[in-house]
């Protein structure tokens, strides 16, 4: 038994990369002395220095852009963005940069850069601090965008992505940081493939990232009532694993998709898409999802819980799709 | 401690000709660029350099094959003084294969791994940070290296400017900022877009040694590169070179120029960096009319190799359409 907490698999990911490898190193907004705005870098400062736990000002453009040309030479950054509404600030040098000099150089220049970032509502932070954006990010050719969703996912990340010789962006709900779990599987994670959680024959419940935890409780409730749910974590948002997704549709002819991004020009619309030009024929309802209702995530604890995707609106969408 | 003889310009026969020669290719490289343009060989966005020549040529004496360099979108000039063959800079004008960025990038995204050109970028000061991060990685990896960053005057308005010249002080990168002050950020004043219009004052809110330098005087801005890059490489950290130029032509070839006066272009172009530096030399007898005679010869027999190379070039077939987008192995 391995038990440890999301925050610490991903330190423990961070410290095996820096101790495996003197190209890798950290740097962000209050990683060091601070110990980072989630704790996930305590501690590292004092094993590695300064040299290699770097606290930046607030620049984000500039240490995201930093980060992105120290991989061009030679280096494997792991930058963090405290969450993914200060990444807006570093948007040109992720757009600009990191996601085209590989394809603007032909083929000469890559950038091997990982970035990090917390994302998602559910601590009554307002509408600068709760959003997530990780759907944005996977509109973007050139970038890899990640959503661990376990404390073994967040353990066994980093590497593949630290490994990829392209930008991978990695997208951290803040809500997860404080789930435990024991480790003890295989220490591996395909960065390529969606993962099937719970298996199920009458209705494919594809989500990703802070969303799994709901809505795999929201399967058990519908097993309560003999609706057999299954469970898609995506893990990838780009590029999408389209076979795994139309694979589970194949079977359960059903799907609700649950995004806690808003519903206008989301990540849920590509996947029904998808669904659509892929497995229209294999459908027996129409498509569903739960998403964040269409407004800036308010303060008030009761409106934000109504905005965000909720347990009980995954069970009735199911419900709904099955029509019982 | 500063090595006095790498700071000296030697102005003899070889290196003054080398340094009209540099002037002159990028000239006439650019002269024929505005044609081709007008034939429509060359398409999208072209920003000429004519004017600003010794700004690159006075900068790259002072670098060595292990720096690196960043450009921005009007670095056609940066790229052959740097080494990029006029073949494959011109190639890569037309879009063809044969480019230094296999024609994906056209003439604002000139890229070559052996080079260390780190790019075109056509973002205002987008380059700036990527420039610190090379450098950074040269520091952490106990390189000598020097990263040039060249950029213009307009790039002092945006917000990367002014967090990566903090940054690259704050670390004391080996980065030198070139800012090539041309006056006009595409058609607006330095004077109606700054409220400080001296730049140096900027470089020095974030303690970053800097110097100007006439930028149509090529020796000049040799001299201060090396004094520069010496700093730089004695360890003191990033400087902030601005060489004060011109652009002879429009922004772009979209561009009629009614932000400035007929008068104030041709008070300029007296000063013409090509012309003043050859008179010099000559006066100075380290030239002659027939080492002139055959600069020009060379660099139009270049001129036109490049645009026959560039002509017979082939286009990339359609279907590898989507290379280069990520990494082949995981495609």
């Amino acid at each position: 038994m391995t038990v440890m907490t999301y925050r610490e698999a991903m330190r423990e990911a961070i410290r095996e990369a820096m101790l495996a490898d003197t190209r890798v190193f950290l740097m962000g907004e209050d990683v060091g002395h601070y110990g980072g705005s989630y704790a996930v870098s305590k501690g590292l400062l004092e094993e590695f220095g300064p040299g290699r736990v770097r606290d930046t000002p607030l620049s984000e453009s500039a240490f995201t852009g930093i980060g992105i040309g120290a991989a061009m030479g030679g280096m494997r950054p792991i930058v963090e963005l405290m969450t993914c509404n200060f990444s807006l600030l570093a948007l040109d040098q992720i757009m600009n940069n990191a996601a085209t000099i590989r394809h603007m150089s032909g083929g000469q220049f890559n950038v091997p850069v990982v970035i990090r970032m917390a994302t998602g509502g559910g601590r009554q932070l307002a509408a600068q601090h709760s959003h997530s954006l990780e759907g944005w990010f996977a509109h973007i050719p050139g970038l890899r965008v990640l959503t661990p969703a376990t404390v073994e996912d967040a353990r066994w990340m980093l590497k593949p992505a630290l490994d990829d010789p392209d930008p991978v962006l990695i997208f951290e709900n803040a809500l997860l940081y404080n789930d435990s779990a024991d480790i003890a599987g295989e220490p591996t994670c395909d960065i390529d493939r969606a993962v099937v959680r719970r298996e199920g024959g009458d209705v494919s419940l594809i989500t990703y990232g802070g969303s799994l935890g709901k809505v795999l409780a929201a399967a058990e409730q519908l097993a309560a009532v003999s609706i057999s749910a299954e469970v898609i974590d995506l893990r990838v948002l780009r590029p999408l694993d389209e076979a795994a997704i139309l694979t589970s549709v194949a079977k359960t002819r059903r799907a609700v998709i649950v995004d806690e991004g808003w519903r206008s020009g989301s990540i849920s619309a590509e996947i029904m898409a998808r669904i659509v030009e892929g497995g229209f024929w294999t459908l027996d309802a129409p498509l569903a999802r739960v998403c964040s209702a269409e407004v800036p995530i308010p303060y008030a604890a009761h409106l934000e819980a109504a905005a965000l995707p909720s347990v009980e609106r995954i069970v009735s969408a199911a419900r709904a799709v099955l029509g019982r | 401690m500063t090595d006095a003889a790498a700071v000296r310009v030697k102005l003899d026969h070889a290196h003054c000709r080398e340094l009209l020669r540099q002037m002159i290719r990028v000239r006439r490289f650019e002269e024929r660029c505005a044609e081709l343009y007008t034939k429509e060989k060359i398409r999208g966005f072209l920003h000429l350099y004519i004017g600003q020549e010794a700004v690159a040529v006075g900068v790259m004496q002072a670098l060595t094959p292990d720096d690196a360099v960043v450009a921005t979108y009007r670095e056609h000039g940066h790229a052959l003084v740097r080494g990029i063959s006029a073949r494959r800079i011109m190639a890569e004008m037309y879009g063809k294969q044969e480019g230094c960025s296999g024609g994906r990038g056209g003439s604002m995204h000139l890229f070559d791994a052996a080079n260390r050109f780190y790019g075109g970028n056509a973002i205002v000061a987008g380059g700036m940070p990527i420039a610190a991060g090379l450098a950074l990685a040269d520091a952490m990896q106990s390189r000598a290296g020097v990263t040039a960053c060249f950029f213009g005057e307009g790039a002092a308005a945006e917000g990367e400017f002014h967090e990566t010249m903090n940054l690259a002080a704050l670390w004391r990168l080996p980065v030198l900022f070139v800012c090539e002050n041309n006056l006009y950020a595409m058609g607006t004043a330095l004077t109606l877009s700054e409220s400080e219009t001296d730049l140096r004052t900027k470089a020095a809110g974030y303690r970053v040694p800097s110097e100007v330098v006439d930028g149509m005087n090529v020796v000049d801005v040799e001299a201060a590169a090396r004094r520069a890059v010496a700093a730089i490489r004695d360890g003191k950290g990033p400087f902030f070179l601005e060489c004060r130029t011109y652009r002879f032509r429009a922004h772009s070839m979209f561009d009629p120029q009614l932000y400035r006066k007929k008068k104030e272009i041709e008070d300029w172009m007296k000063r013409d960096p090509i012309v003043r530096f050859r008179d010099w030399a000559v006066a100075a007898g380290e030239l002659h009319d027939d080492d002139i005679a055959k600069i020009e010869a060379e660099v139009a027999a270049e001129v036109a190799d490049a645009t026959d190379f560039a002509e017979k070039g082939t286009w990339e077939p359609v279907d590898t359409l989507t290379r280069h987008v990520g990494a082949e192995a995981r495609a």
